[in-house]
């Protein structure tokens, strides 16, 4: 008799052994980085980024910057002291510092030369460390935790700017456009993710805020995702702060400034640091909660007339100019550099060469490049504010004056 | 901190978002609690619908909450034709297929929208997404406030459809005993089929009423799953106005979690409830016997 549908149960065995399949298939375990088959003579650049998960989204970004530059680069000769092309290679960190710490082994033992990433901090500290066990160079586009450089691992270069400069840049930057505006606001309350990004910055911010004479009514820290930003809202709402600043991913960063709205709540600015939603798509997409946010972040040259090329051309493929596009881009420009001064492929000629780099950082809003430790000190974030201009809702750079293009608007009209 | 309006204010927001758990739940009380299919593809069908609502609103300039009569029966359809020809046919009557099908078929459509819609976070601009209504000292939005009543009414029709119906009947009697079923003269095949269909038509609906006050990623669907068997057990396995009230527990919850403990740390308010309800209640708020 044919065995009935409703006798069939799953022994104990064969629902643990089909489930770790499922589990390893779920987790893409067995699944391998995307290797190419290596050319006779190319320069091999591993990318660890997010690229499923809930980062994906600036995962996609930073590997088109990057291979914006390799294709910039490759059509220019290459890496002509060694006659080599750069090749990408590129791999899904998934969001999760263990994958992207294996990412990194498996792609040093098939061959690659040099690595970037990792959007993440918490990432990024696993993934140069398993680098540095080949002495690989480690080349941060993003990531603003200062351990990555601070560890003394001589494998790990950042063009980008840390969060402890970044956060004392941004308070200085605060206090002037408040004092500017005859010292209206005294108050903040931060609020977070609970990662090392959001949580390192929210420390930093607190101090310095307090140093300078600031009242911190709270710093509220939340999960990743939050679904909900009600209680939050209702919380700021009930402290009255003057400035509200949000330090959190693109997602929890939207989610939160429709809330504030929604919520009714009253203040002076939503002064961001390091926000992962201010960008030309939240612009575009919600205008009527963006316009006046002010965001302190990584950001393009406004006066650079190559960055705003670079611009176009990204715009014209269909996609945003975020700050991920160039940061990845500037990174393997630096990698390329390296490579290209040091004349060989061994990782100790290559990591000296990065060490005393001199890059011109082109679109970037930065001054000479000098690296001490790892860091380059020529690394400014700025502070960009959406503001109308021409009819449209833009992003506009409002300190330092230097690249600014806009007077900032402070406090946001009621 | 613990003034009575800030307490009342939470424990509202607590139930306006905790309609929208029982939403993506009911589906699944339905398919998980009723016939006991582990539909790890819950949460990939609900990022489906999700997009299915944004693409009808950005294509065709179709409000979300005008979408529902086209969204609700295309998902009852789109889950009718799944487990029909998929996962009914594959699963050749062993539970453990049903859980590696529906796994393989939430990797499919999740890696499918990361290839069509890109990993970018979409949303849905809508002017009405700022609409607040004043429920005493509480400022809810329209949406949410729809979510609410709309999740007690589908909730309600179901728990009708379930005891008052023919189908209803079928349903439970296909639930309690499949062969004693098709000896009655019960089509199993089609009636699980439908099961999976209303339950994912519901999603349908979940996603008609949430996109006007969430986002959609390829991911969404990690946020609501894990709550939604856990409402689905704090309820009761196949209760409809159980996963309601769960929802609503599991909502408040939150709430109040994130009110005392922050909201880091009060998201462990969840999963306590799924260990405490297993330890004292294995059955469930309004399950019957198991």
């Amino acid at each position: 008799m044919k065995k009935s549908p409703s006798s069939s149960g799953i022994t104990r065995r064969q629902l643990l052994a089909q489930s770790a399949a499922g589990a390893a298939v779920a987790t893409g375990i067995t699944g391998f980085p995307a290797i190419l088959k290596a050319q006779s003579n190319s320069v091999k650049i591993g990318f660890i980024h997010p690229a499923s998960g809930g980062l994906a989204y600036p995962g996609a970004q930073s590997r088109l910057g990057g291979q914006m530059a390799i294709e910039d680069i490759n059509a220019a000769g290459g890496i002509k002291s060694l006659g080599a092309k750069l090749e990408a290679v590129l791999g899904d960190s998934q969001g999760k510092p263990e994958i992207g710490a294996s990412e990194v082994e498996k792609m040093a033992s098939a061959g690659v030369h040099a690595f970037t990433g990792c959007y993440q901090s918490a990432v990024g500290l696993a993934a140069s460390q398993a680098a540095a066990k080949y002495n690989l160079p480690f080349s941060i586009d993003v990531g603003v935790s200062d351990t990555l450089v601070n560890r003394g691992l001589k494998n790990v270069f950042r063009m980008a700017d840390g969060y402890g400069r970044i956060t004392s840049d941004a308070v200085d930057n605060l206090n002037q456009i408040n004092q500017g505006a005859g010292s209206p606001a005294k108050s903040a309350v931060i609020v977070h993710e609970e990662s090392e990004f959001g949580t390192g910055t929210a420390r930093l911010l607190s101090g310095k805020l307090k140093e300078s004479g600031w009242e911190v009514k709270d710093v509220i820290k939340h999960a990743n995702p939050t679904r909900n930003f009600d209680n939050i809202a209702l919380r700021i709402r009930s402290m009255k702060p003057d400035v509200v600043i949000p330090v959190n991913y693109p997602g929890e960063y939207i989610l939160l400034a429709q809330t504030l709205k929604q919520q009714r709540v009253p203040f002076m600015a939503s002064y961001s640091v390091l926000g992962g939603g201010f960008n030309f798509k939240f612009l575009d997409e919600k205008p009527e909660i963006a316009e006046h946010m002010i965001d302190f972040n990584h950001w393009y040259d406004p006066t650079s007339a190559k960055a705003k090329e670079m611009r176009k051309r990204v715009e014209a493929t269909g996609n945003y100019f975020t700050f991920e596009v160039y940061c990845t881009y500037n990174s393997i420009r630096l990698l390329a550099d390296g490579f290209e001064r040091a004349g060989s492929k061994d990782p100790d000629a290559v990591n000296a060469a990065l060490a005393s780099s001199t890059l011109d950082p082109l679109i970037m809003p930065y001054g000479p490049t000098k690296m001490v430790n790892g860091q380059n000190m020529g690394a400014r974030a700025v502070a960009i504010q959406a503001q109308m201009s021409g009819g449209k809702l833009d992003a506009q750079v409002i300190y330092p004056t230097a690249f600014a293009s806009a007077q900032p608007i402070f406090p946001r009209p009621a | 901190m613990l003034e009575p309006v800030i307490l009342l204010t939470a424990l509202i927001n607590g139930l306006m978002f905790g309609a929208i758990y029982a939403l993506v739940a009911l589906g699944l009380t339905l398919i998980y609690g009723v016939l006991h299919i582990i539909n790890f593809a819950h949460g990939a069908l609900l990022m489906l619908a999700m997009y299915a609502v944004f693409l009808l609103f950005t294509q065709f300039q179709l409000d979300p909450y005008l979408a529902l009569p086209v969204v609700v029966p295309g998902f009852f359809v789109l889950g009718y034709v799944l487990y029909r020809f998929l996962i009914g046919k594959l699963a050749r009557g062993k539970d453990q297929n049903i859980l590696l099908i529906t796994l393989g078929l939430s990797v499919v459509l999740e890696n499918g929208a990361l290839f069509f819609f890109k990993a970018d976070i979409q949303t849905l601009n809508l002017e009405y997404a700022y609409d607040m209504i004043e429920i005493g000292p509480a400022l809810v939005t329209l949406p949410k406030a729809i979510s609410f009543g709309a999740s007690i009414v589908i909730g309600l029709a179901l728990w009708a459809l379930m005891a008052k119906t023919d189908l209803g009947k079928a349903i439970r009697a296909v639930a309690k005993e499949r062969v004693g079923a098709r000896l009655m003269g019960i089509d199993v095949d089609h009636i699980f089929a439908v099961s999976y269909g209303i339950g994912i038509a519901c999603l349908g609906a979940a996603a008609c009423l949430l996109m006007p006050s969430f986002y959609v990623t390829p991911t969404i669907g990690h946020v609501f799953v894990i709550i939604a068997f856990t409402t689905v057990v704090l309820g009761g396995m196949g209760s409809f106005v159980g996963a309601l009230i769960g929802g609503f527990l599991i909502g408040i919850t939150e709430s109040f979690g994130g009110l005392f403990l922050g909201e880091s740390l009060g998201q462990i308010g969840i999963p306590l409830i799924f260990v405490l309800i297993l330890l004292f209640r294995p059955t469930g708020l309004f399950g019957g016997k198991a």
